[in-house]
């Protein structure tokens, strides 16, 4: 099977074309004379930057430290719990991933978000012997996005297949799958010489094909199940043409051109 | 003594009813469909509501089995992902002849609104259906009608399964795409 190749790149396209459009961002605080001010002392050298958005601290730190730092918060500033850890895709923008780990104070109700870029290619430390609830969050990331993590007990896809292709999550993923994805099922079970007896999947869920009548009746002229279609057989159906759209007629919707 | 009255005017003039294997047959076999407990999504819960005692299945002789190997109809009720659709085919495949399959809620019919790359587009893709039941979620009604349009289906069958018609999982794209 040919591998796929991403023909276009969603991320490079501009979301808005306006030109006087600001994208409207959260205000950052600084994070001096908040109750944050000890966390971030305890963490020291590691900090790249902080600052305070939406009463939520917000750390940046370098990918090798993140083990260090998660320690440091768990054990010294009583965040302990890690309560979602992922990554997000900014590869076509910067070739790197944004990963982040959401951590949570239950004693002191506050919150920190560890963030860290990685190049494309690295793996990341595993921070499973810190926090439990990173085994799951870490396994998905590699599904997702198949960014590796050193030291997990078990990296394997959690949520598709074990023998699946590509990473859905990237934004360069397609939504409707690439090829190896649109016939997953069909070469799984009866095998790739299927494909042409099953047929490519219909995505649009409104289209009748009015030669099945296997699948649909037939309205004004009906027809055992399974006959074979005979156009010379189509019969003019005088009573009502607006219950009776031919869809077949227009090539697309107008969903498909949105699209 | 017991008094029997013979009717000369009807039954040929015996107490005797006559019919064919087929009736008798698909007498017997549409008053105990048997449906595989099987659920997949959100549409599984109406099914469950059908099964129990508000709507309740087992009075048209619908109960659900936990085997495939004794059910005689698999209700997909819910969304098919691609992951799963491998096991939904093997316990099609596990259940005994005859079998009938009854396609409940829009993503099993045609993957409703999961226009995604991990739901399956339309499980007759992979198992050939009976009867498409639409909604989302179907009410337990729609169900108990899908159901008493099936056992409509079952009788005017033959015994002999052999000679029903059942749909092939050949699509008119698939033809085309043969042709091609
Ligand atoms: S058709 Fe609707 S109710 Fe049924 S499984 Fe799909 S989303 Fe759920």
């Amino acid at each position: 099977m040919r591998k796929y190749v991403p023909k276009d790149n969603v991320q490079k396209k501009a979301y808005y074309t306006d030109r006087f459009h600001v994208v409207p961002r959260v205000p950052r605080e600084k994070v001096i004379d908040t109750h944050f001010e000890a966390t971030v002392f305890n963490l020291g050298e590691y900090v790249k930057d902080s600052y305070v958005e939406i009463g939520q601290l917000v750390v940046h730190i370098d990918a090798n430290d993140n083990f260090a730092v998660l320690k440091i918060l768990k054990e010294q500033c009583g965040y302990t719990q890690c309560s979602e850890q992922s990554a997000v895709d900014y590869l076509a923008k910067d070739g790197e991933f944004e990963l982040f780990w959401q951590m949570l104070n239950v004693n002191e109700a506050k919150r920190v978000r560890v963030v860290c870029r990685l190049k494309e290619g690295l793996a990341i430390e595993s921070v499973e012997p810190l926090f439990k609830s990173a085994n799951f969050a870490e396994r998905e990331m590699f599904d997702m996005f198949g960014i590796k993590v050193n030291n997990h007990p078990f990296l394997k896809r959690i949520l598709m297949p074990d023998d699946w292709e590509g990473h859905p999550l990237l934004k360069t993923y397609p939504l409707f799958g690439d090829e190896f994805a649109s016939w997953y099922e069909v070469d799984k079970i009866f095998g790739k010489e299927y494909r042409d007896i099953i047929g490519p999947e219909n995505r649009d869920p409104g289209k009748i094909d009015i030669e099945d009548t296997k699948r649909f009746s037939r309205v004004g002229y009906e027809v055992p199940f399974g006959t074979e279609y005979n156009a010379d057989e189509e019969v003019e159906v005088a009573y009502s043409e607006t219950a009776l759209v031919n869809y077949n007629k227009k090539t697309s919707k107008q969903l498909d051109e949105r699209r | 003594m017991a008094q029997h009255q013979v009717n000369y005017a009807s039954s040929a003039g015996l107490p005797i009813a006559l019919t064919s294997v087929d009736k008798l047959v698909n007498w017997g076999r549409s008053n105990s469909l048997w449906p595989l407990t099987y659920g997949l999504a959100c549409c599984a819960i109406e099914m469950m509501a059908s099964g129990a005692s508000r709507y309740d299945f087992d009075r048209m002789g619908t109960i659900f089995r936990a085997s495939p190997r004794q059910a005689d109809v698999m209700i997909l009720a819910g969304t098919l992902s691609k992951k799963h659709s491998e096991f939904a085919r093997r316990l099609y495949d596990q259940m005994t002849e005859p079998k009938w399959v009854i396609s409940m809620g829009s993503c099993a019919n045609t993957g409703g609104m999961f226009n995604t790359y991990a739901t399956v587009q339309g499980v007759d893709r992979i198992i050939p259906v009976d009867i498409y039941l639409p909604g989302c979620a179907p009410r337990p009604e729609t169900l108990q009608y899908a159901m008493m349009m099936l056992q409509k289906k079952i009788r005017r069958e033959s015994a002999d399964m052999k000679k029903n018609t059942k749909q092939d999982l050949t699509t008119q794209a698939g033809k085309r795409a043969r042709l091609i």
